[in-house]
C-alpha cells in the first residue's frame, strides 16, 4: 500500500506549504533554482543584438507516460525545443506547467521531472519558470505538461513553409515512425511486442550544423503528429508547389514496416518525435546531407524526393512498384484496420 | 477486405488452447493456431512454418513451392518478353 | 519481408505489364471500349491504389471496385444497434479499428466513444475474450464483421468462450458471405463486367469450387488473386489470357495460400457456430437473401442480438447516395452526384466513402481524382 504522503493531493495545488514543499523538494531539486535569492513569478532575458525572439508552446498528454525510448517529460522538453529549432532559432529557456491528477504517485512525478531535467541539459536549455495545478481524480489522466519556449533568432534567418522552390531537394533525418510504433508497443492493447524505441530527441544541435553549412535552408519542420505526410502537404500548399516523393528512398525500419503491414497503417502518417524534414536548394543537398550524417541525430539522413511544379499543392508518391499516388492529409488519427 | 500478412511461427505457447507465437519482421504477437489443427498431428510441427495471419489467427500455411512457381512464371514471362523484343528489333534491323 | 518483398519487385512487373499491353491490343480493348474487370475484395482495391496500379495498366483495362469491403456495406441500422449496446453501463464494446468511423443514423462508434461509452479497438476477437476474462464484472461484446476470412476467428473465439464457460462474453454477429453477394451482382441485367479478380483470403477458407457457377452459368472468367501488386497484375494477365484463348474458367493465381478445398477446420468451426440468415441488408445493395449469418440457437447465451434484445429497425440509405450504382460498376466514384461535394471521408454519406478500402474514399484519398479533373479540364 502506498502511503498518502507518497501521492499527490489537492493540497499540493493549493498554493500553501504543500505546494512550496513540492516545488522545492521535487521540482527545483532537479531543475535547479534560477535565482538563489528567492523564487519569482517570472524569468527575465534579453536577446543579444541582431536577434529576434522566437516563441512557441506545446502541451503533452501522451499515454502511457513511459514508453520505450522516452517518457512524457523528455517529450515535453524536446517537443518545444524542436518547435523553436526548426524556425532557425537557438532555443534558450522553457517554462513548465504541470497539471497533476489527485492520487498520482509522487515517485512517478519525480521520475518525469528528473527526465525533464536531463533532457533540458542535453538540449542546452534552461527551465526558468513554471506552475503546478492539481485537479480532482478523473479530471485529468495522471499528468499533463505544457511547455512554452523562447529562442533567439538571428536576423538573416527566414525558414518558412512557403519557401519551397521548384527543383529543391527534400531531405529526412531519420527512420520514419519509430515513435508511433513505440507507443503502440507501450500501450499493449494490440498485444504486439515491437522491439523499437521512440526517436524522441532534441534537434537543435543537428539543425545548427545544417544551418552552418547551408544558411539558406528553405523549409524545416519536425514531423510529429500526422507524420511526414502532413508536414509535406503543408509545405506543398503554402509554397504552391508539388512535392514528389520516391517511396524507394524513404527510410523505414523493417520492424516498423511490419507494424504497418499487420495493422494496415502507413508509415508516412506515423508520429515521430526527433525526425525532421528539410527542403534545401538542390545544389546544397549533398553538403547538407553529409553534414547531417555526421551528427548522431542525423546518421540515417537521406533525400526522399524533389520539389516540382505541378500539380500545385499536392504530394505525389512514386511507389516502389513504379506507380504514382497522391499522399493526402488524413482527417483524423490513423486507425488500425483488418480489412 | 481481409488484411492478411505472412509471419513465421516461433513457438507453441499452449497446445490445449492452440496458442503459438508468431514473428513478423521482428515484431511478435500471440497467434491462434486452431485453423491449422487438422494439418498436423502435433502443433510443434508448425514451429518454423510460414503462415498467413489475419486478426491474430494463422489461417493457412504458405506453400513455399507454390510461391516459387508463381515467381518463376513471372520470370518466364520476362524472358518471353525479352525474346519477343529481340525478335522485334532484329526484324526492324533486317528491315 | 519474406513473401511480401519478392511480390513487389518492379522489375518483374515490367514484363507482365508488357504482356498485358500486348494482349489488350490484340483483344481490341480501348479506353472507349475497355475490358471491365471487377476486383471483388476491398483488399485488392487498397493494393491497387496504394501501389498506383491503375496508372500502370493500359487504358483498355477498366478496374471496377466491387463490394468486398465489409465495413462499407454494413447497413446503418446495424451500427445504430451497436451504439445502443455500447450505451449500456455494463458493457465494454470491442471491435476492429475499421468499424469505428462507419456512420450510423445517430452516430458512429468513434462519436459514441467520445460521448463516454467504453468502446475499445482490438486486433483479434481473442483479445476481446481476454478482456472478458480480465473484467468479469462487465459484459464484453465483440462487434464481429467481415466475410468468410474473418468468420472462422470469431467462430473459434465463441467456441473457446463456450468451452471455458465465460458468462460475460458476447458476439454481435454481422458476418456476411461472398457467394450470394456475387450471385446478386451477376443477376443484375444491366451488368457490364467481363471478368472477376477473386478474393484471395476468403478463398483460403472456402476454397475455389464455389465460384464454378460464375464461369459455367454466367460465362465470366474468375481468377482468385493474392494481395501484392504482382499478384494482381498476374491475375489481370491470366484473365486476358482466358479471353485470348476463349476459355472461361475459375483459376487460382494465389496457390501459395489458397488450397482448392479451402480450410476444413475453419469451415467446420463456422458451421458449428453459425447458420444462414434468410435475408441480410447491405448498404448500397439492399437486401440479399442468405447473404449473412447468425449464431445457432445452441449459442444463444453468447448472442448479443438475443441477450441485449437488439431492435434491428431498418434505416433507409440517403436518397442522394449512389453507392449501389458504383458498386455495380455503372458509375465511377467521381461520377456520383455527391462525391467530393457533400460526401467526403471527413463526413461520409455513402458506404464507399467510409473505409479506406471503399472505392470512393480510395479515389478521394489516393486521388486519381485530380488527374481525372486535370484531364477533363485539358479537353475543354
Amino acid at each position: 500500500m502506498s502511503d498518502a504522503r507518497d501521492t499527490i493531493t489537492l493540497a499540493h495545488g493549493g498554493g500553501g506549504r504543500a505546494t512550496r514543499s513540492l516545488i522545492e523538494g521535487t521540482v527545483l531539486r532537479h531543475f535547479g533554482k534560477p535565482d538563489p535569492k528567492g523564487l519569482q513569478d517570472h524569468a527575465e532575458l534579453s536577446p543579444p543584438p541582431g536577434h529576434r525572439i522566437a516563441f512557441t508552446t506545446d502541451s503533452f498528454v501522451v499515454q502511457p507516460l513511459f514508453f520505450p525510448g522516452g517518457d512524457i517529460g523528455k517529450l515535453a522538453i524536446n517537443g518545444t525545443v524542436n518547435d523553436l529549432a526548426v524556425s532557425g532559432a537557438i532555443p534558450q529557456v522553457l517554462s513548465c506547467g504541470l497539471i497533476l491528477e489527485e492520487g498520482l504517485e509522487l515517485s512517478v512525478l519525480e521520475q518525469v521531472i528528473a527526465s525533464m531535467a536531463t533532457a533540458a541539459t542535453e538540449a542546452q536549455v534552461q527551465i526558468v519558470t513554471g506552475d503546478i495545478k492539481v485537479v480532482e481524480k478523473g479530471a485529468a489522466d495522471q499528468l499533463f505538461i505544457n511547455t512554452a519556449g523562447i529562442g533567439f533568432l538571428p536576423e538573416n534567418r527566414s525558414i518558412a513553409s512557403w519557401r519551397a522552390e521548384v527543383g529543391d531537394a527534400v531531405l529526412v533525418s531519420h527512420f520514419l515512425g519509430d515513435h508511433g510504433a513505440a507507443i503502440v508497443d507501450a500501450r499493449g492493447e494490440l498485444s504486439l511486442q515491437i522491439p523499437v524505441e521512440s526517436d524522441c530527441r532534441p534537434l537543435n544541435g543537428l539543425i545548427a550544423e545544417m544551418l552552418a553549412v547551408c544558411p539558406q535552408i528553405h523549409c524545416l519542420r519536425d514531423a510529429t503528429r500526422g507524420g511526414i505526410a502532413t508536414v509535406l502537404n503543408e509545405f506543398a500548399q503554402d509554397s504552391g508547389v508539388c512535392i514528389h516523393l520516391w517511396e524507394q528512398q524513404i527510410p523505414v525500419r523493417e520492424v516498423v514496416q511490419g507494424v504497418c503491414e499487420i495493422l494496415g497503417l502507413d508509415p508516412l502518417y506515423l508520429a515521430n518525435e526527433g525526425t525532421l524534414i528539410a527542403v534545401v536548394p538542390a545544389d546544397q543537398a549533398e553538403i547538407v546531407l553529409s553534414t547531417m550524417r555526421t551528427h548522431p541525430a542525423g546518421q540515417h539522413s537521406c533525400q526522399i524526393g524533389v520539389v516540382s511544379e505541378s500539380p500545385k499543392g499536392r504530394v505525389i508518391l512514386q511507389t516502389t512498384f513504379g506507380g504514382e499516388r497522391v499522399v493526402d492529409v488524413l482527417y483524423g488519427e490513423q486507425l488500425p484496420r483488418i480489412c | 477486405m481481409c488484411l492478411g500478412i505472412p509471419g513465421q511461427i516461433e513457438k507453441i505457447i499452449d497446445k490445449a488452447k492452440f496458442l503459438g507465437e508468431v514473428s513478423v519482421s521482428g515484431l511478435r504477437r500471440p497467434v491462434n493456431l486452431a485453423c491449422l489443427q487438422n494439418d498436423v498431428t502435433d502443433l510443434e510441427e508448425l514451429v518454423g512454418e510460414w503462415v498467413l495471419i489475419h486478426v491474430g489467427f494463422a489461417m493457412s500455411r504458405i506453400d513455399e513451392l507454390e510461391a516459387k512457381r508463381t515467381l518463376e512464371l513471372l520470370t518466364e514471362l520476362g524472358e518471353m518478353q525479352d525474346e519477343w523484343q529481340e525478335a522485334q528489333t532484329s526484324l526492324k534491323a533486317t528491315g | 519481408m519474406k513473401y511480401i518483398k519478392e511480390f513487389r519487385d518492379p522489375e518483374k512487373a515490367k514484363a507482365v505489364l508488357q504482356e498485358i499491353e500486348q494482349l489488350t491490343q490484340q483483344l481490341n480493348a480501348t479506353a472507349e471500349n475497355p475490358i471491365r474487370l471487377m476486383e471483388v475484395c476491398g483488399g485488392h482495391t487498397h493494393t491497387i491504389f496504394k501501389f498506383g496500379l491503375e496508372e500502370l495498366l493500359p487504358r483498355g483495362i477498366d478496374l471496377i471496385h466491387g463490394p468486398g469491403c465489409p465495413v462499407c456495406v454494413l447497413p446503418m441500422n446495424r451500427v445504430d444497434d451497436c451504439v445502443s449496446i455500447a450505451e449500456r453501463e455494463d458493457v465494454i464494446l470491442t471491435t476492429f479499428g475499421d468499424a469505428m468511423r462507419v456512420p450510423g443514423s445517430r452516430k458512429s462508434l468513434l462519436q459514441a466513444k467520445a460521448a463516454g461509452q467504453d468502446i475499445r479497438m482490438v486486433y483479434s476477437p481473442m483479445d476481446a475474450l481476454q478482456l472478458a476474462r480480465d473484467n468479469p464484472e462487465r459484459n464484453v461484446v465483440f462487434f464481429g464483421l467481415g466475410f468468410e476470412t474473418t468468420m472462422p476467428s470469431t467462430a473459434f473465439t465463441v467456441l473457446q468462450a463456450k468451452a471455458e464457460k465465460i458468462p460475460n462474453f458476447f458476439l454481435f454477429c454481422n458476418h456476411i458471405t461472398i457467394i450470394p453477394t456475387l450471385r446478386a451482382i451477376l443477376a443484375d441485367s444491366d451488368l457490364r463486367l467481363d471478368g472477376f479478380i477473386g478474393p484471395g483470403h476468403v478463398s483460403m477458407i472456402i476454397g475455389t469450387e464455389g465460384y464454378d457457377f460464375i464461369a459455367s452459368e454466367h460465362r465470366k472468367p474468375f481468377v482468385v488473386a493474392g494481395f501484392e501488386p504482382l499478384d494482381i497484375l498476374q491475375s489481370v494477365w491470366m484473365l486476358l489470357k482466358q479471353f485470348e484463348e476463349q476459355r472461361c474458367e475459375v483459376e487460382n493465381q494465389y496457390r501459395r495460400v489458397v488450397p482448392t478445398q479451402g480450410n476444413l477446420a475453419a469451415q467446420q468451426a463456422m458451421d458449428q457456430v453459425f447458420q444462414l440468415r434468410e435475408q441480410f441488408e447491405w448498404r448500397g445493395l439492399g437486401s440479399i437473401p442468405e447473404s449473412g449469418v447468425e449464431m445457432r440457437p445452441e449459442f444463444a447465451d453468447f448472442d448479443a442480438e438475443k441477450v441485449f434484445a437488439v431492435r434491428d429497425v431498418p434505416v433507409v440509405d440517403p436518397a442522394e447516395c449512389q453507392c449501389g450504382e458504383v458498386l455495380k460498376g455503372r458509375l465511377k466514384p467521381w461520377q456520383c452526384q455527391v462525391f467530393g461535394k457533400s460526401c467526403t471521408p471527413d463526413n461520409p454519406i455513402g458506404a464507399l466513402m467510409v473505409s479506406s478500402e471503399g472505392a470512393c474514399a480510395a479515389y478521394y484519398n489516393y486521388g486519381s481524382r485530380w488527374r481525372e479533373q486535370a484531364e477533363a479540364e485539358a479537353t475543354l
